[in-house]
């Protein structure tokens, strides 16, 4: 079986977010950057079932060269090939177009991802890949199982938990629960270097999205203390200032 | 021309971000001479499907067909790709629930139309078209131009209000042909978390983390929960060591919530637990660490024994209650 995970790369979770004085741009100086946790969710999940019936796993990346080296990260946790499209993936219908495109042409059977990338939060490209290959998707999925051509996947919905089945081939976003991350052997590593990660150039020019401007959040006025032994105040005061309850 | 909304149901019920999407349609709409449009999908009584006329929705396209009883994102884009034509709408909104999640981007996809998921507010301006949402799991916000013919707006839940704009409304069963290969996601079983409160819907959460010592010592967490009306969340650890459900995690790896009111009772506030909440409206501390770092962003704080405090809390909100 053919699976295709795609990975996003990301800041780390521990990153100080800041803009460049203009406020157009993250800036990255300084930057940590890792594979998006809930990619490699699904990375993981990608391996396991590549254990199980056989098959490779191939990594996707819409980006410049500077995600190489998470790309290379992927490959060391386990991922067989990588492709990355050079092209700076600042809309997500452009990078949905672009991994459909291959993932259609060379016939994958699954097209896993997260359920977002936790940079721009859109969780919107693997539902979009799914429709450009006119294929189902599950958004949100916390399991997964392949018997045959049939997937039954379980996936979050508003109150609770669905449990659905598609036919082959199909895409899936992953959340918590899909599969719990590896960390790269040695072995991982070293083999990793001379693993196969072919660059291609972008075949698509639809872009109707663009970030135009950022901004931190404004900070926070003083903490209001309250006594530890009248936090009855704290619900007046709730009740009164604050207005909420 | 008309502004058209995706609005969901539960039950045959309109959701709560159904009626915050419907809101901020008619708001939109107003600026801009338009009228709203509902798309309901499933069953719903003729009764519910009235009420999008309290809330400023002009019609209501009903695809009421019993193979639309159960929920799949390639049939349901369909009809919503079909009314978006037969009402030649050139914005469509959505709430970014769940199911927003699955149908909006392969709506985007379809209509080759650009789409803001997540927003937070009303469009800045118009031409250009720039809508502001949250970005960095919280950490920012971004403001997103739109360049496409149709626009795709996916409205964050609880991030704006639900308000009254009662006008008369019309509504018609439609049954837009859908080829049977779009039926594609057979549902087999739906479970339902039964009585709680949705936590990305939840006006009030109450939150708790490492501080709670262990599992056993939760029924304090949801006495003062269920005293508020609130639903619970948890920080990461939590969830980790299996303490809590998953679905309860919020943070950066979580889920992002904007309640009114968020209380936080033994969590630290690492980082990636204050990217999920920050944009709570208040913020409530509970720690017996003053050099925690939630009371950075706390507006009202506590430093003591969360075991000796939050029953107190209980008792003082039951008290309030009884007394309105």
């Amino acid at each position: 079986m053919k699976f295709l995970v795609c990975i996003s790369h990301v800041p780390d979770t521990t990153t100080r977010i800041t803009f460049t004085p203009d406020g157009k741009a993250f800036n990255t100086a300084g930057v940590q950057f890792i594979i998006n946790p809930y990619d490699e969710m699904a990375l993981t999940r990608a391996l396991e079932l590549k254990e199980t019936l056989g098959g490779t796993v191939t990594i996707i990346n819409v980006g410049p060269l500077a995600t190489e080296p998470t790309l290379r990260k992927a490959l060391a946790i386990g991922a067989d090939e990588a492709i990355r499209i050079n092209a700076e993936p600042t809309d997500a219908l452009f990078v949905a177009e672009e991994i459909a495109v291959i993932a259609k042409n060379e016939k994958f059977d699954i097209v896993f991802g997260g359920r977002e990338s936790i940079d721009y939060n859109g969780a919107q490209v693997m539902g979009m890949i799914a429709e450009f290959m006119e294929i189902p998707s599950v958004v949100i999925a916390t399991k997964l199982d392949v018997v045959g051509t049939t997937a039954t996947l379980e996936r979050e919905i508003d109150g609770g938990k669905e449990i659905v089945s598609v036919n082959l081939p199909f895409v899936v976003s992953a959340q918590k629960d899909f599969a719990e991350p590896r960390i790269p052997n040695m072995r991982g590593i070293m083999s990793a270097r001379i693993k196969s990660l072919k660059v291609v150039e972008p075949t698509n020019t639809l872009k109707p999205t663009s970030s135009v401007a950022f901004q931190t959040p404004p900070p926070k006025s003083e903490c209001k203390m309250i006594s530890p032994e009248h936090p009855e105040e704290l619900i007046q005061l709730l009740h009164t200032e604050a207005k909420i309850i | 021309m008309s502004i058209l909304v995706y609005a969901e149901t539960w039950d045959g019920k309109f959701k709560k971000p159904s009626f915050e999407a419907m809101t901020y349609a008619f708001e939109l709409a107003k600026t801009a001479n338009d009228t709203v449009t509902a798309v309901v999908i499933g069953p719903a009584s003729e009764d519910e499907l009235k009420r999008a006329g309290e809330y400023g929705c002009s019609k209501v396209l009903h695809a009421n067909d019993s193979k639309f009883v159960s929920f799949c994102p390639s049939a349901y884009t369909a009809v919503l790709a079909d009314c978006a034509t037969s009402e030649n709408a050139k914005t469509i909104v959505f709430s970014q629930t769940y199911s927003g999640k699955s149908v909006a981007p392969r709506l985007a996809a379809k209509l080759k139309a650009g789409l803001v998921s997540g927003a937070i507010s009303l469009p800045s301006s118009s031409e250009p078209f720039v809508v502001r949402k949250k970005c960095f799991s919280g950490k920012g916000f971004t403001d997103v131009q739109v360049s496409s013919d149709i626009k795709i707006i996916a409205v964050f839940p609880n991030a704006h209000h639900i308000a009254a704009n009662s006008v008369s409304v019309t509504i018609q069963t439609i049954n837009p042909a859908i080829a049977d290969a779009l039926f594609n996601t057979k549902v087999n079983e739906v479970k339902k978390t039964s009585g709680k409160i949705v936590l990305t819907e939840a006006e009030i959460v109450v939150s708790a983390g490492r501080g709670m010592k262990g599992p056993e010592n939760w029924g304090m967490i949801e006495e003062l929960a269920d005293a508020l009306g609130a639903a619970t969340a948890c920080s990461k650890p939590v969830a980790d060591m299996g303490w809590r459900p998953h679905h309860e995690h919020v943070g950066q790896t979580g889920i992002t919530i904007s309640p009114n009111l968020y209380i936080a009772i033994g969590i630290s506030g690492a980082i990636q637990h204050l990217a999920g909440i920050s944009s709570s409206k208040v913020i409530v501390a509970i720690n017996s660490d003053k050099e925690a770092p939630f009371f950075k962003i706390a507006d009202y704080g506590i430093v003591g024994d969360a075991f000796q405090i939050v029953p107190k809390l209980t008792e003082a909100v039951k008290q309030l209650k009884s007394s309105h």
